[in-house]
């Protein structure tokens, strides 16, 4: 894993230093709030519905133990026990106090890690394939692109004050799990017909109020350009980015505006002059960051661990959880293991700091110190042998860690909603514990197969709910919450924005409009067909009809 | 004119706050002061922002309220769970402190 060098450690105490003068002249007086706004927003401090919100930045979602007890430790001396993983696989920290921001900068610091660039018209946190250095089927470890990409544009005067904000997502397997199609830039590693590796870059992808799945720009960058690449597209979007008009200011809109092709000429024209230039990153830069993400001593073990077998075998509920919250591990006798935030009836990705000490206990204990966020809220243990499996759950399952519903229909992505978010029309938490609820025998969900459901509280779309086979999105009718549904999203490599089903629900009704979505899927599904399969077979009608008929 | 109060953050940790007859910060709702003409709103805002420049509060702004058995309570629905703390959380927020 990436630790800090002398550089990053200096730069971030600076910053720390730098931050806690800001925040004593603004307690004295000495600068006033819209002169004081900005600098705290650097540092990702937001102020929201209820208090002060802290929003700590998770490189590409890597957390070591060390880490996740220090994020332990912030939540709680400084907040309320508890903090809330978000879907760019940062942490949030919902009450911190102005005054005590500097020491908890300062104790991040002491870890590796900061809360810079989780705001403002800059290039944000980067995200990448949350099974990295782990997954079997992928081309190298997307988390060496992730940091360059990370030391590239930290701080990068050229690139501090763009249009809008910038989201960049790295992914290095065919199964697309960072959403890559909805970011500014998505980056997926590919091998060409020699076998060179290299990226295909997507632009132009987002949510919000004006959804758009990326486009390809090129089919294939190899590697070593990647930074004068980035360069080139990041230059356009600054040069011909709309800043006149905060809804038309992301790179979507230029993309969709001037058209894919024109805006890969115009890249290509920029490319061509700084291509092979100093912001190539030099090869034994490149080998230093490699040699960080190196795998662990992974031992030589047979494919299959016959105690998990048997254990599988003989508990029915270990039985379950494995075939939902496991996924193939790379190496021989491995397994990836997903830790569930989505219990039934909590709030999606929250964490108390009790579990956040007791999964880097267990990181330690059976997985290297190596733990993940995912951008689904959910934790991941990525290097975990077959053998301990059982030993594993048996302790997630005190911990309320070990519900086996990962991708399943309570497998809910949720914003903070309108219980925290000063830009909200509607709550999202209680919507999604409350179809927690609703689907809390496991059989059924299991059922019913993947099925992701994503609701956010306002158009913003942190809850992605354009990409939710069902999405449910928060509005405000005269003064109520009332909740839109979508069908039909997708955000994997078969992406799509899901369509609107018709005139909203209120929040009495939203959870059984899921339910008839639902049953009406089980009525028409083929065998073997997930939700969006059968969605896009029979299309929009059944859904609409069955919604709409019992007004 | 809807009857009206005002409410900013504290600065210094956030708290939400209401603006009472007193001219002090109150961290209940139900303690903020109650107008219902729009030359007295100005003028309570007018104190609100005099409270911005000595640092006390931050983005102070008049809410609707209505009568409630404990007092005046926010009338709009986000206001309510800014006056409680998450609805999803009641051990959380003022409606913890029994607010
Ligand atoms: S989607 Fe809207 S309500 Fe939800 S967190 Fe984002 S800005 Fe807030």
């Amino acid at each position: 894993m990436y630790t800090y060098d002398a550089f990053d450690e200096t730069f971030v105490t600076e910053r720390v230093a730098q931050f806690r003068d800001q925040v004593a002249r603004r307690l004295s007086g000495e600068l006033t709030e819209d002169q004081f706004r900005p600098l705290r927003l650097m540092n990702g401090l937001y102020l929201q519905l209820h208090a002060y919100m802290l929003r700590v930045a998770i490189p590409y979602g890597t957390l070591t133990s060390i880490q996740l007890r220090r994020l332990a430790h912030i939540a709680r001396r400084y907040d309320k026990g508890y903090g809330h993983f978000t879907t760019r696989q940062n942490i949030q920290y919902n009450w911190p106090a102005l005054k005590d921001t500097p020491d908890i900068l300062a104790d991040l610091a002491e870890v590796g890690m900061h809360a810079i660039q989780t705001s403002g018209n800059c290039i944000r946190n980067v995200t990448a394939d949350q099974f990295a250095g782990a997954a079997a089927g992928e081309i190298e470890d997307p988390r060496i692109w992730a940091e360059i990409i990370r030391q590239w544009s930290t701080l990068h005067p050229e690139f501090s004050f763009l249009p809008r904000k910038f989201k960049i997502a790295v992914t290095a397997s065919p199964n697309d799990r960072a959403a890559i199609a909805v970011h500014d830039i998505g980056l997926k590693m590919v091998r060409d017909q020699h076998g060179e590796v290299g990226f295909t870059v997507y632009v132009g992808g987002g949510m919000g109020r004006t959804p758009f799945i990326g486009k390809e720009i090129r089919a294939f960058l190899p590697k070593a350009h990647l930074l004068s690449y980035l360069e080139a597209v990041l230059r356009v979007y600054n040069q011909h980015g709309r800043r006149d008009n905060m809804f038309k200011s992301r790179i979507k809109i230029l993309v969709h505006e001037i058209g894919a092709d024109a805006f890969r000429e115009r890249v290509e024209t920029e490319w061509a002059a700084i291509k092979d230039g100093p912001v190539e990153l030099p090869a034994e830069e490149l080998a230093r960051i490699a040699e960080q993400f190196a795998p662990p001593a992974f031992e030589t073990l047979a494919a299959v661990a016959p105690e998990f077998e048997m254990r599988r075998f003989e508990d029915r509920a270990f039985a379950r959880w494995a075939r939902a919250n496991l996924f193939p591990h790379r190496q021989p006798g491995y397994a990836i293991v997903n830790l569930s935030l989505k219990p039934e009836g909590e709030p999606p990705g929250d964490a108390s700091a009790e579990q956040m000490d007791a999964v880097a206990d267990l990181a330690d204990r059976f997985g290297f110190g190596d733990i993940r966020v995912t951008h689904e809220q959910n934790l991941v243990l990525p290097h975990v042998r077959q053998k301990d499996l059982y030993e594993l759950w048996q302790a997630l399952l005190p911990l309320g860690l070990a519900t086996p519903n990962i991708g399943t229909v309570t497998d809910i992505i949720a914003c903070p909603g309108l219980d925290y978010c000063s830009l909200a029309n509607a709550r999202s938490i209680n919507v999604a514990e409350d179809i927690t609820r609703r689907f809390s025998d496991l059989d059924r969900a299991h059922d019913l197969g993947e099925l992701k459901i994503k609701i956010s509280g306002c158009i913003n779309a942190c809850g992605h709910h354009h990409v939710g086979h069902i999405g449910i999105l928060g509005v405000d009718k005269k003064g109520e919450e009332h909740y839109q549904i979508t069908l039909g999203g997708d955000a994997t490599e078969t992406a799509s924005i899901g369509e609107i089903v018709g005139p909203a629900f209120s929040a009495a009704r939203i959870v059984d409009a899921v339910e008839t979505v639902v049953t009406t899927y089980v009525g028409h599904r083929a065998p073997g067909e997930r939700f969006l399969d059968t969605y896009r077979r029979i299309g929009m009608k059944p859904f609409k009809d069955s919604l709409y008929a019992t007004h | 004119m809807a009857p009206q109060m005002v409410t900013a953050n504290r600065l210094a940790d956030g708290v939400v706050v209401y603006l009472a007859a007193d001219g002090r910060w109150r961290e209940r709702c139900a303690d903020g002061h109650v107008v219902d003409d729009r030359a007295s709103a100005a003028q309570l805002l007018a104190t609100a922002e005099a409270a911005v420049a000595t640092c006390d509060v931050v983005g102070p702004y008049l809410i609707d309220v209505v009568p409630g058995d404990g007092g005046p309570r926010p009338q709009r629905y986000r206001e309510q769970i800014r006056a409680a703390g998450p609805s999803i959380r009641t051990d959380l927020g003022k409606q913890a402190e029994g607010y």
